[in-house]
């Protein structure tokens, strides 16, 4: 059965298998991120602040139970607009359906250059906060 | 390794290119253009082939054994040094050190000769643009001996800001640290004039050197400093190599900071006396391939010539400036009346790290972010700058390409 976090991440690749070349899938990337909501300047905190990101990322996680919702930002625009497609696929999860999915749509859209931990766009590091959140939550 | 052919305005520099091999490589399918030569330069053919021999023919330890190859490995390991002491006219070989890199020479300064030296009160004067290895090692130091870490002040245009340097020269003032030609935004400091108003007050000078070698014919006896550090891999030589340059009365009285092998004279449990100059400074086996490396480094600027390099590169700096000035947007980030070939720049609304990625699939190599000069960044009020470093192998048609990428760049971020 597809899961909603498999649905949504699917959803994602079929829109960029529309795309042509790359110019055109940052285009996307970056539209993503124009159209971001920004965070309360209040919410941008260095705890909220990720490490790991060469710019600058806030991330906050609200729960209801079990249930997650994210809201993050980044001053660079390709950051937002990679977040702006995290968020799509893990905000309003279930911590459980979280933390039973895997995030193959980065290798399937070929940004797996940015998930390497050397690389400091920071998907790796958003990625990984977004995981141990749903851990958290079920501590 | 190759003559210079001259065109009627400028270099034809495809010879000097042709002795880099890793310019030949693309990128997302484009020509490389590497515009991030202050991060780490390529490394001519003579580097690599300097490099590549003495592993295939003369591997040995130095200054060990009485077979032959390790009598090579070590005339080999000691030319290198002889020709760096000639290359920046140290007075002997006693006076170049080697070390993993400049950082590594900064802090062997800050811990064998002014940790001891340094008392509560006293202080070390550096500078707002100092890289993080020219500020973290003083402020170890000084929180070590308690003594102050003062700070000279940058113009907006990038300068020092020289006038308030005098005051800064106190009677408590012991050592002055300071960059030579800034890694972020391209400043030549006025080395000698400031060296000279150390002396006067008797306040032991270090340069950090890691970004002037690849530039400028660098003559530490002529600046008049007591130390100077240097970085390999920023002189197209290798990485994990470089030198510390010392005053050999300073060095002589300073303790050896690393204990090893190499180092010593004689050991027994009860007491251990320490060899002369420089192996006092040298534990261990040495990054033998590396020193090599360097000297094959410095004997190619040499072949090429560090005046005519520096004549490119400011023909370079110049063309570049003057384009960037045409993006509409773009602003230029240190405007030092002497500067090397290093421009640092923002565009009003673009972050840097969304530009450098996108200039990225054109095959254009820049560095974005702080550049490890965060003070400096921050006290021109930005959170990182994009950064154009170009060296003796880059370009004006490079250059020309590289503008309506920009503008591209920026139309689709902005």
């Amino acid at each position: 059965m597809t899961t909603v976090i498999d649905q949504a991440q699917q959803d994602i690749v079929d829109e960029f298998a529309f795309l042509g070349d790359w110019t055109e899938r940052y285009q996307y990337i970056i539209d993503c991120g124009k159209s971001l909501t920004d965070l309360p300047d209040e919410e941008k905190t260095e705890t909220n602040k990720l490490h790991g990101c060469q710019s600058q990322v806030w991330l906050v996680a609200d729960r209801d139970g079990d249930r997650l919702t994210f809201r993050a930002i980044s001053d660079a625009l390709i950051v937002s607009g990679l977040i702006a497609l995290l968020l799509r696929i893990y905000s309003g999860r279930t911590r459980q359906e979280i933390a039973s999915s895997r995030p193959w749509f980065v290798e399937q859209l070929g940004l797996k250059d940015h998930l390497s931990a050397t690389r400091s766009n920071g998907l790796a590091s958003m990625l990984q906060a977004i995981y141990q959140h749903a851990e958290a939550v079920s501590a | 390794m190759s003559a210079i052919p001259r065109s009627d305005s400028h270099f034809d520099v495809s010879a000097w290119r042709a002795d880099f091999p890793a310019l030949r490589r693309t990128v997302h399918g484009k020509p490389l253009v590497y515009f991030d030569s202050a991060a780490t330069a390529q490394r001519p053919l003579a580097v690599l082939t300097a490099m590549d021999q003495f592993y295939r023919q003369y591997n040995a330890n130095v200054h060990r054994g009485v077979h032959t190859l390790s009598g090579e490995a070590t005339d080999l390991f000691e030319q290198a040094r002889t020709r760096l002491t000639r290359h920046i006219n140290a007075d002997s070989e006693r006076e170049v050190i080697f070390t993993r890199g400049s950082t590594e020479s900064i802090n062997l300064v800050a811990q064998a000769y002014a940790r001891p030296k340094l008392q509560p009160g006293d202080q070390v004067l550096i500078s707002t643009m100092e890289h993080h290895s020219n500020i973290v090692p003083w402020q170890m130091v000084c929180e070590q001996t308690g003594a102050e870490l003062k700070i000279i002040p940058v113009l907006e245009n990038g300068e020092l800001d020289m006038q308030a340097v005098p005051q800064l020269l106190t009677e408590r003032t012991k050592i002055l640290a300071l960059v030579h030609v800034s890694n972020a935004v391209g400043t030549i400091n006025p080395v000698r004039q400031i060296c000279r108003m150390a002396r006067e007050r008797n306040i032991t000078t270090l340069l950090d050197g890691a970004q002037a070698m690849p530039h400028l014919a660098v003559d530490v006896q002529a600046i008049g400093c007591d130390f100077y550090s240097v970085s390999g891999h920023k002189m197209y030589g290798p990485t994990g190599i470089g030198l510390l340059y010392g005053r050999e009365a300073l060095l002589d009285a300073m303790p050896p900071w690393h204990g090893g092998g190499e180092m010593i004279r004689t050991v027994t449990f009860e007491k251990t006396t320490y060899n002369d100059l420089p192996a006092k400074f040298e534990a261990g086996t040495p990054n033998i391939a590396g020193a090599i490396g360097l000297g094959a480094a410095a004997a190619y600027l040499q072949s090429l010539g560090l005046e005519a390099i520096a004549e490119h590169e400011q023909h370079l700096l110049e063309h570049a400036t003057s384009q960037l000035k045409q993006v509409s947007g773009l602003r230029i980030v240190g405007e030092a009346r002497h500067k090397a070939s290093v421009i640092s720049f923002v565009i009003d609304g673009v972050h840097p790290h969304d530009l450098g990625t996108i200039v990225d699939h054109d095959g254009f190599a820049i560095r974005t972010g702080h550049h490890c000069t965060m003070p400096l960044i921050k006290r021109f009020g930005l959170p990182a700058t994009a950064r154009m470093s170009l060296g003796l192998y880059n370009s004006v048609a490079e250059i020309d390409a590289f503008i309506p990428v920009l503008k591209k760049a920026r139309a689709m971020l902005v």
